[in-house]
Parts: structure tokens; sequence; C-alpha cells
């Protein structure tokens, strides 16, 4: 097999060419990375190939000769996931170096008579492009999911912030679907936000959580469980009509638990329980047409 | 040591826990606590566990027999200043502590007995509040 071997040896300059050449047709992309930076890759690239070749034979891509080549196109891959390539064009970086190949086979093989042997050596030479192209897209796979993960990360800590309304009242507004890992972050908030500031009243808005199974309903249960431990008392607010129809069908006792439909409505209840009310010291002060509409409403 | 002191504050008694239960010390406790209601006709029981990191099942259920024996014997338990991770645990653990009162601080815990007794003075008790 070292016959490829040679061919892109001898040829690694023409090659690269028409790998260029092949690729500005489809999928180069100027605005991303420069030709020369392309052309870098493409030589390291080849080069790196036909190292591999030579030492390992070009089906074995996973042997060691094959190293620099694998870690290369990984590298490769996983910075063009970052620059935002999409997946047809990162495959087609390595899938656009069989043309490439192939006609220097056949210039190769002009003379030559024998059928077979340029069969087997345009074989060797697909099954090793496409073998290549695979790594290429697992690694790119990788990286894009890598990035997920590191902003699901990311939202897990975003998304749960504990507010104080008042001297010992708290709310939490939860947005998104409560998992079991939100939940634990979510919980942790709370209940050490509860002891930093000495809170008797803990506020969870679940407007933002766009439905309420039984798994949600026993987070939730929980947390208010946990916070009832320590000595503060929870409301849950905001929950919607539908919210409200679905908890009765599934069947969930929420009997234990205060639940108010609005914010404010919680927010009201935790000030009457702790003593306070809101009082109005005037009119409201408003100007020009809607202190009329005020003035007409009253 | 060998036993959780329990002292006496007014008609309520007060107990801090501040080393590692376990069994016996548990179990002496609960008869602690017992005697000293009947002793001291004491209309509160506050069990302060703000310096208590790790619980088990144990300890939850310990909690929950004090809250009920106290009951039986006439007094409202209050269990005050439990940690966040004592509370996610007896959490997963199952044991919501349902007859147990919970306040944030000592201070709290005993404001909610007093006027919890207080209440209980226009009852049918008062001659024991009195004495």
């Amino acid at each position: 097999m070292n016959d490829l071997a040679e061919i892109i040896s001898r040829n690694a300059d023409s090659i690269r060419k028409q790998w260029m050449a092949e690729m500005s047709g489809s999928v180069q992309r100027t605005d991303l990375m420069s030709k020369t930076e392309l052309d870098e890759q493409c030589r390291a690239i080849l080069e790196s190939i036909i190292e591999g070749v030579k030492t390992s034979g070009p089906t074995n891509v996973s042997g060691p000769g094959w190293d620099t080549a694998r870690q290369l196109l990984q590298e490769i891959s996983a910075s063009r996931a970052r620059q935002g390539f999409s997946p047809t064009e990162v495959a087609t970086f390595v899938l656009s170096l069989k043309q490439a190949l192939f006609s220097a086979i056949r210039t190769a093989h002009t003379t030559a008579k024998n059928q077979d042997q340029l069969f087997d050596t345009v074989w060797a030479a697909t099954e090793l492009v496409d073998r290549l192209a695979l790594i290429t897209t697992e690694a790119f796979t990788a990286t894009r999911e890598e990035l997920i993960v590191r902003q699901q990360q990311e939202l897990l800590e975003l998304s749960t912030p504990v507010v104080k309304l008042w001297d010992g009242i708290l709310a939490l507004p939860i947005i998104g679907t409560l998992d079991s890992s939100r939940t634990q972050v979510v919980m942790e908030n709370l209940l050490q936000t509860v002891v930093a500031t000495n809170s008797k009243y803990a506020i969870i808005d679940i407007t933002g959580v766009p439905t309420v199974d039984t798994l949600v309903a026993q987070h939730l249960l929980k947390t208010i469980t946990a916070a009832r431990l320590m000595g503060a008392e929870c409301i849950i607010s905001g929950v919607r009509p539908q919210i409200a129809q679905t908890i009765v069908h599934l069947g969930i006792n929420l009997e234990d638990v205060i639940t108010k439909a609005k914010l404010s409505d919680a927010f009201a209840l935790a000030l009457q329980r702790s003593g306070r009310a809101v009082v109005r010291q005037g009119p409201e002060r408003a100007s020009g047409i809607s202190s009329l509409l005020v003035k007409k409403e009253e | 040591m060998d036993r959780i002191p329990v002292l006496r504050m007014g008609s309520l008694l007060l107990i801090t826990i501040q080393v590692d239960m376990h069994d016996k010390l548990a179990l002496q406790l609960q008869d602690d606590v017992t005697h000293r209601i009947t002793e001291y006709g004491s209309t509160g029981v506050l069990i302060d566990i703000s310096s208590l990191e790790i619980v088990d099942s144990f300890i939850g259920r310990m909690l929950a027999n004090v809250a009920a024996m106290s009951r039986v014997l006439g007094a409202e338990t209050v269990v005050v200043g439990m940690q966040p991770a004592v509370a996610i645990t007896l959490v997963e653990l199952g044991m919501s502590l349902p007859g147990v009162r919970t306040a944030l601080s000592v201070e709290a815990g005993m404001e909610l007995l007093l006027t919890a007794a207080a209440e209980t003075a226009y009852g049918f008790d008062d001659e024991r509040s009195q004495a």
C-alpha cells in the first residue's frame, strides 16, 4: 500500500493546490479565516497524512503513526466549531481532499496497465479520507457538546435569583422548567438567603414555569418543607389558571401550602402576617390627562 | 459530656444541642425533657440546633419524638436555627417533622412559644400556667 504514500508525497504540492481550489468553490469562508491560514493548515495536514500512510498504512487510522494527523484534525475542527462553521463546511474541508487525491492517483497511473492496482489505490484513498472526515466530525460534535454543557451550567447559575422584597420577606421568581438539578440549586440558594437575611416569609413565584407536573410539584414541596424546617414560611404565587386546573386534575396535594394567583397577593399576605400594612397617604401624584382619568374613576 | 443540659427559663425549657448526637445521648435527653416538664410545669420546649451540622434519620426521629412527648405532657416544642444543609438532608430522608414547630432564631422561637402559651392561658389549663 506504500503506493499511496509515494503518490501523495511526490505530488504534495499539486494535491494541496487542487485541494485549496476545490474548497474555494464550496466552503471557503473568507469572513472566518484567511487564505494563508487555510493554506498553512492544509500543508500541516498533508504532511501528517504522509507520515501516517508511511508508518501505519492508509487504513489503520487509529494506529500510532496517525497520532499527529488525528490530533491536528481534532484541533482544527474544534477551533472551527468555536468559530461558528457549519458541520457541512467542516466535513467538506476534509472530503474535498478526495478529488485532489484521485487526480494525483490518475496521473501516476496513466502509463500503468494494471487496473487492479489502480482500483486498490483509489479504494485505499477513499477509505482514508472518509475516516479522516469521521474523526473531524466527531471532534466537531464533541466541541459543540462541551459548549452546550457549559451554557447549561451558566444558565443554571443565572436563573435562580433570590430577591428581598421587604425586611423579612423574600421572593424567588422561578423561570423555566424545574428539574432535579435546578431544584437543588434553587433550594440551596433560598435556604441560604433565608438564614443570611433572617427572613420569615419566602414567596416562590412560578409565573415563569411553563408546566407543573407531579415531579415539579414534588420538587416545590421539598423546597417548602425544607424552608419550614428552618422556620420560614413559603407562599407559592403566580399560579396560572391552566396550572391550577392541571394540579387538580393530577391530584397533587397542595393543601398544606399557601397558594396565591399573583405575586402581589402573596406579598400582601406576607405583610399582613408580619403585622404590617400598606397605607395610601394621599391622592396619587399624576399629571395631565392621567390625573383627570384617576379623578373620574374615584 | 454524657448529657445535654436542659435549662429552665421561666415557663420554658431551653435545650441547646452542640455536640454530635448519638443513641445514648438522645435517649438521655428524652428522659430529661419529660422529667423537667413535669417537674417545672413548663409550657414550652425550645430546641436550638444551630450548631448541628450533621443529621441522620435517627436525630430527625428524636426531634419528632421529643415534640410528641412534650405535647402529651401539655408543652409545645419549637426547633430553632436549623442549617440549610440539615434541612435539605432531612427532606431528602423523607422526614418533614409534621408535628414540630420551627423558627429561625431562639428569639423568634421564644416569641412563638410565649404567644402560644398566652393563647392557651385563656383555655382549660390556666390553673397550671398560674402555678
